[in-house]
């Protein structure tokens, strides 16, 4: 998705994708993708939809987006400050942050000890749910649709009736010796 | 003004602890309704979906705490219907356990000879089985030959899912839609039903209070059945005796919400939470040390690639179950799916240079998914759990329209808890890294503390009650007519497996209710057969 493909403030998008590239990096989309860093072959939370899973309604975080965007926005001014960056003003300041220093912000954002860690974790958790899980489409029609998270994972396809079921499952034979203290149901003594 | 019904029998939840005794004091002759929370969903209505709002986020629950996170069932059937179906006994040394208290924690009357009767009961009724080797899935065999190649044991472990018609998808915390996983829908509660008993879903108590008749009524709030953040119209069930089986992280907390009206609860509602110790390690496995090590091929000539493949553990390593080592030294080891999104964010990159839940690493390590295999500890944590102030409704704040929301448990390991822990890390990663076979981290409590599937203890069973918020009858100190007979009753961590466990204390604690009942004038009778209509779980039990 371009970012201006959004209804919304098309910073705020840029910001969310840079968080979301952050958690699980990807290629640039094209020439000039400012959001995405382009350190990791492949497409990554964006590619895969983080955006769209963050702004659907049902995860409980789409209201919240534009106070997190500014917030996060003031966090990189700071980071900034304190590292003797200079950002550029064209872009929004956490998305003019080189991937390193987004990646060290996050890390000290989502830490342990951090007062306001609780939300930056929700939004990496929805950021790599859309990458592993696509968690805002059908899982049978995003494997169809080349979902770049379901098969950089190498999750299986289905059957064609979209459901799973593995035929071929098991070695087929003892593989260790059992506790010598097993009952006769099978449980531990 | 709202109209108040009235029954025999109120039951709280729909899980093990509700659907046994619901069966039972149906069976009887009692009036029976149970109130669940979560919705009703059968067969193919549970999908093979992430998308939200598919059954995989409609019937599981996800309450983030200060320093705990619990996953548990929301729907009827409870936890059976998004469980594993490991179905292990508890060792006998667990009944032994004193805990950090001086004393032991399971009442006089409970020790391993004296439960099995009850656990021989559930096993009849579900069914349980031994499970063989031809059918343990490849993750179960990796775990397995990985220990024997580390001069350790494994066993296939009891199990309620019938393997002949499983097809190994991995879906089950989703709901089995082939019915192969034989949850509370399949025995139990449509034998309750048979009888009479009423379940409704959607109904979420709040609180209980009292009736002038030495009676209880119970309050609940209907919850919208696709936004669960929206509640709409209340209403109020009057009756004679009332069991609470919510679930360990919802009864203390609809108890601790009746306080002002119901008098002062036991110490212990609300305290000595168990996450039964649990913890877990995800390897990454090096293919082809998996071929020229331990000599694994599947027939399409990978060695292993098979992750996805399977249903949930299969395949423990019961070495540490050991009574004469130390307590909090004891755990058991259990090969374990978790599905994407959950079950990977705290999984943490091996080697990693930078960050290792999230990032360039972490994304590395996600390319190699079906190379993953994760480990789940079940060791003796240290009862840690309190429960704070319950929040307005239900048992936490709902943050997603399903499945996500922030409960007032916190929970801060102690020593004891940490090192078990540490001993099980050490462990795992002796057995998994021999010889190159692969590189495991333990996953983060940085994000959302420890986590555990088993919450218990909340509100448990014991003889002292200082420490114990229930009698060995499970009736609840000083208000009597309530009884709890989920998970929050066990008195702490199991080191394996608990819903059998529970599910055999609840079959214990029927005769004690159903005196209880008879007692307040309900017309009841105990020593039904088996849900299927088997005798010999029945007649064992009413010979003691």
């Amino acid at each position: 998705m371009r970012p201006n493909d959004s209804e919304h403030d098309p910073e705020r998008t840029l910001v969310l994708e840079a968080f979301a590239d952050t958690i699980i990096p990807g290629e640039k989309r094209f020439p000039g993708d400012r959001s995405v860093a382009g350190v990791s072959a492949g497409g990554g939370a964006v590619a895969a939809g983080a955006v769209e899973l963050l702004e659907n309604p049902a995860g409980g975080l789409a209201e919240g987006l534009d106070s997190l965007v500014f917030s996060l926005n003031d966090h990189a001014r700071e980071y900034a400050v304190a590292h003797d960056l200079e950002l550029d003003p064209t872009v929004p300041p956490f998305v003019a942050l080189p991937f390193d220093h987004r990646t060290a912000l996050v890390a000290d954002l989502t830490g342990p000890d951090h007062p306001e860690k609780q939300m930056w974790v929700g939004l990496a958790l929805f950021s790599n749910m859309a990458f592993d899980s696509a968690a805002h489409l059908r899982t049978s029609e995003a494997l169809t649709a080349g979902h770049p998270g379901l098969l950089t994972i190498g999750y299986e396809q289905p059957q064609a009736d979209g459901i799973w079921r593995f035929e071929s499952f098991s070695y087929g034979r003892q593989l260790a010796d059992l506790h010598p203290d097993t009952t006769a149901t099978g449980s531990p003594a | 003004m709202t109209s108040i019904e009235s029954t025999d029998v109120l039951i709280i939840g729909s899980g093990f602890g509700g659907a046994i005794p619901a069966y039972h004091l149906a069976a009887g002759g009692a009036r029976v309704t149970v109130l669940e929370r979560g919705p009703w969903l059968r067969g193919e209505e549970f999908d093979h979906d992430f998308l939200l709002g598919s059954s995989y986020t409609r019937i599981f629950d996800f309450v983030v705490g200060d320093g705990m996170s619990v996953l548990g069932g929301n729907c009827v059937g409870g936890g059976s219907v998004v469980y594993f179906a490991t179905m292990p006994r508890a060792p006998r040394f667990v009944f032994e356990r004193r805990g950090s208290i001086g004393r032991r924690m399971w009442p006089t009357s409970i020790s391993r000879d004296a439960l099995e009767p009850w656990y021989d009961r559930v096993a009849e009724a579900l069914p349980i089985t031994r499970q063989t080797w031809d059918k343990i899935p490849y993750a179960g065999g990796l775990f397995a030959a990985a220990c024997q190649h580390a001069g350790r044991t494994a066993n296939p472990a009891p199990s309620a899912v019938d393997v002949e018609m499983c097809t190994n998808c991995n879906w089950m915390m989703a709901g089995c839609r082939f019915d192969a996983k034989r949850s509370l829908l399949l025995n139990y509660l449509p034998a309750a039903l048979a009888h009479g008993a009423e379940i409704r879903p959607l109904h979420e108590v709040q609180r209980i209070s009292h009736n002038a008749d030495g009676g209880y009524r119970v309050h609940y709030r209907i919850v919208d059945g696709e936004d669960y953040r929206i509640l709409h119209d209340e209403g109020a069930i009057d009756a004679k005796l009332v069991i609470v089986a919510a679930g360990a992280g919802a009864t203390p907390v609809i108890l601790q919400r009746s306080e002002p009206e119901l008098g002062t609860m036991p110490h212990a509602v609300g305290r000595y939470f168990s996450g039964n110790g649990e913890r877990l390690n995800t390897a990454v496995f090096d293919e082809d040390r998996v071929r020229d090590v331990l000599g694994l091929s599947r027939p399409d000539g990978r060695a292993y690639e098979a992750y996805q493949i399977g249903r949930g553990p299969t395949v423990a390593s019961w070495d540490r179950l050991d009574g004469s080592l130390p307590e909090f030294e004891r755990y058991s080891l259990e090969q374990l799916y978790f599905p994407p999104g959950l079950g990977t964010i705290l999984a943490q990159a091996p080697d990693a240079s930078g960050p290792t839940w999230f990032g360039v690493d972490k994304k590395e390590m996600l390319r190699r998914w079906q190379s993953w295999l994760t480990i789940f500890i079940m060791s003796e944590d240290d009862n840690e759990g309190v429960f704070g102030a319950p929040p307005e409704t239900g048992n936490a704040h709902r943050f997603s329209q399903q499945m996500l929301g922030h409960g007032p448990l916190s929970y801060r390991p102690t020593e004891n808890t940490r090192r078990g822990w540490a001993l099980a890390d050490a462990d795992i990663k002796d057995i998994l890294e021999r010889d190159g076979l692969s590189r495991v981290e333990p996953w983060t409590n940085d994000l959302v503390g420890a986590y555990t599937v088993h919450p218990l203890a909340s509100c448990r069973i014991g003889d002292d009650p200082a420490t114990s918020a229930l009698d060995d009858r499970h009736e609840l100190r000083g208000h009597p007519g309530i009884f709890v007979t989920d998970g929050s009753a066990v008195p702490g961590a199991l080191t394996v497996n608990p819903a059998f466990t529970i599910a055999a204390l609840a079959e214990r604690a029927v005769p004690a209710i159903v005196r209880a009942a008879q007692e307040r004038g309900v017309s009841v009778s105990y020593g039904a057969p088996s849900p299927d209509g088997s005798t010999s779980g029945r007649r064992a039990v009413l010979a003691r």
